[in-house]
């Protein structure tokens, strides 16, 4: 079964992949959109903030009133629905993956420092992240947007500040758990400088588990970033965000119920597909979890092959 | 258990004194809290005598030391825009916050058990798919979303319930079932893992093998098993619930709990209650956290501080 691996991994991988049909899909979803956010300028129909109040809440195409100009209708300015999502797609994605890269930065300095040094300076940091992890999460946000105003780079900044906890967490359990292992002993014993003690056989190990993080973590930002957006206190106006159109759109929830389901889906097909990939991920990098998962298919064939 | 709780308890105060500093630096360091709070039309003299009068003509530790005490004895100066003692307003709507997450959680927890324990039965069955796939779908769907969804159809299509508001049982239903959704969805995918790997061990096996009824065994064996991490995971639940999604639940459905009253005191940039309402919240949060590690070491003593 693994036999191919070391020759076309890339392919194996994603033979592998094709067996879980949910995660394929999901992948297959998740590159749609990075897709659609990088190209928004080629591929948006129109101006995301283009007005036209003479077509002003038109209804998606498939409705009587509505018409293949605007495929998912207008809102109340007559803006493009599918042109917004398209480039509210590049908002969520810029705000997910820059707060997860600079969360998970902070975090795995923090995890591998204290992880490392141990003793006192691991005491002392893991106590700085316990108070950080009782703090609550939007409320804080909301203490700073009082104080300092909304805006896309507070919201980037509070959100990696609150967030990268987990990370530190995740980075120091596996770096103190792999110090005690036989070969890290061994680089130490013949010399190896701390770097590279670091970087050749302490990160590797961390690679698997800390990609599976981050993708999980990024779910989380992206629902962080609509909630925010929605009340108001993230993206402001002039750009455009999921959770800003739903907001716009929930005063006309009785008249045009599109402007606030569409974005609505947007982030749920985003959410979905990056929960299904992660855990087909977490399975696949995990030597436990495969075989487990290997164990469960050759039984079901079994199972098949006795009752056929 | 002496030792652990006042441990743990030292711990908690840890973190409220951190709390503090934290709040204090935001709003006092970070911010100019008399542009913030006195409307633009405020002459130079009304902005100095406000600015003696919260203390900021003081120097910083003398600021710092005025407001650790105050937040001690739990004041935190008027609400500008109720025109009373913030903590008034805190507790005055507080009632309607735990009455809502009590509704959500509550239902949460009274659904989950069922719908994990049926699906870890089979696991890879119909129940078991079905399960696990709206279960991943409501852990996909923003709770604003959500919310407004259950608007538009049960109220403005089926006109079924109320829009917002609160009052009557009528009122709660929607709020409360749009906050029970994620951690619902959480709870039930943990209940059927939990069961899964508890289905499998030995000592099932042999109550099973005993000829020991279905039933008796879920009570008996499996069910206890479950409660310590059931329990902790709640409680995780209950904080995240909280601090975010009471926040966006309470303003979708105009509930007027501590979330919705939060967002009006920041539009109308009334500092002094945002900061009564972050503090008190961080301090239930604290609370709730030595509560649940308390009652999971009662549970199961081997559970050791760190």
């Amino acid at each position: 079964m693994t036999q191919a691996r070391p020759h076309r991994p890339l392919r194996a991988l994603l033979a592998e992949l094709w067996q879980d049909k949910p995660a394929a899909l999901g992948l297959a979803v998740i590159l749609a959109i990075v897709a659609m956010a990088i190209l928004a300028p080629l591929v948006a129909p129109y101006d995301p903030a283009d007005q036209s109040i003479l077509s002003r809440l038109t209804p998606p195409v498939w409705n009587d009133r509505g018409s293949w100009e605007h495929i998912l209708g207008t809102d109340n300015l007559g803006r493009d629905v599918f042109s917004r999502l398209i480039w509210g797609a590049r908002t969520t994605l810029t705000i997910g993956g820059l707060t997860c890269l600079i969360a998970a930065g902070i975090g795995t300095v923090v995890g591998l420092w204290a992880g490392f040094m141990g003793g006192r300076t691991d005491s002392v940091l893991m106590r700085l992240v316990d108070i950080q992890v009782s703090f609550p999460g939007i409320l804080l946000i909301l203490l700073v947007v009082g104080v300092l105003g909304p805006g896309m780079w507070t919201l980037i900044i509070v959100l990696s500040v609150t967030n990268w906890m987990v990370y530190a967490r995740l980075v120091r359990s596996v770096v103190s758990s792999t110090r005690q292992t036989p070969y890290v002993e061994a680089a130490e014993v013949i010399g190896c400088r701390p770097s590279r003690v670091i970087f050749v056989h302490i990160l590797p190990n961390l690679v698997s588990p800390l990609l599976t993080l981050l993708i999980l973590e990024f779910t989380n930002i992206v629902l962080a970033e609509a909630a925010v957006s929605f009340l108001g206190f993230g993206v402001q106006p002039p750009d455009t965000s999921w959770g800003l159109d739903v907001a716009s759109g929930r005063d006309y929830l009785f008249i045009a119920w599109w402007l606030v389901t569409f974005p609505g889906l947007a982030i749920v097909a985003t959410v979905l597909s990056i929960n299904l990939f992660a855990n087909w991920l977490r399975v696949t990098t995990d030597p436990e979890e495969r075989e487990k998962r290997h164990a469960r298919t050759v039984a079901a064939r079994r199972r098949r092959r006795g009752t056929a | 258990m002496t030792d652990f709780i006042l441990r743990r308890l030292f711990q908690g105060f840890l973190v409220v004194f951190g709390v503090t500093t934290v709040v204090f630096v935001i709003t006092r360091l970070a911010g100019d809290p008399v542009s913030l709070m006195l409307p633009l039309s405020a002459s130079d003299e009304q902005r100095a005598a406000f600015a003696a009068q919260i203390g900021l003509d003081q120097p910083i530790w003398v600021q710092f030391l005025r407001f650790a005490g105050d937040v001690a004895l739990l004041d935190f100066g008027d609400s500008l825009w109720q025109r009373r003692p913030a903590m008034e307003v805190v507790f005055e709507r507080l009632p309607n916050t735990a009455l809502l997450i009590a509704a959500g959680l509550g239902t949460a927890v009274v659904l989950s058990i069922p719908l994990g324990a049926i699906a870890a039965l089979r696991p890879g069955g119909l129940a078991d798919r079905l399960t696990t796939s709206i279960s991943l779908l409501g852990l996909a769907m923003p709770q604003f979303w959500l919310g407004l969804m259950a608007i538009m159809i049960f109220s403005v299509t089926l006109k079924w319930l109320p829009t917002s508001g609160i009052g009557t049982p009528a009122h709660l239903v929607l709020p409360a079932l749009t906050l029970a959704m994620t951690p619902l969805a959480r709870f039930t995918m943990m209940v059927r893992a939990a069961m899964i790997d508890e289905m499998n061990t030995q000592y099932v096996k042999t109550a099973r093998a005993k000829g020991l009824g279905l039933g008796r065994i879920l009570r008996v064996h499996t069910l206890r098993n479950i409660m310590v991490p059931f329990l902790s995971i709640s409680g995780w639940e209950l904080i995240t619930t909280l601090s975010g999604y009471t926040v966006v639940v309470e303003t979708v459905f105009g509930w007027p709990g501590l979330g919705l009253t939060a967002v009006q005191a920041i539009q109308r940039g009334d500092l002094f209650l945002v900061q009564a309402i972050v503090f008190s919240i961080a301090l239930m949060i604290v609370c709730i956290g030595i509560l649940m590690d308390v009652l999971s070491k009662m549970i199961d003593p081997r559970i050791e501080l760190n």
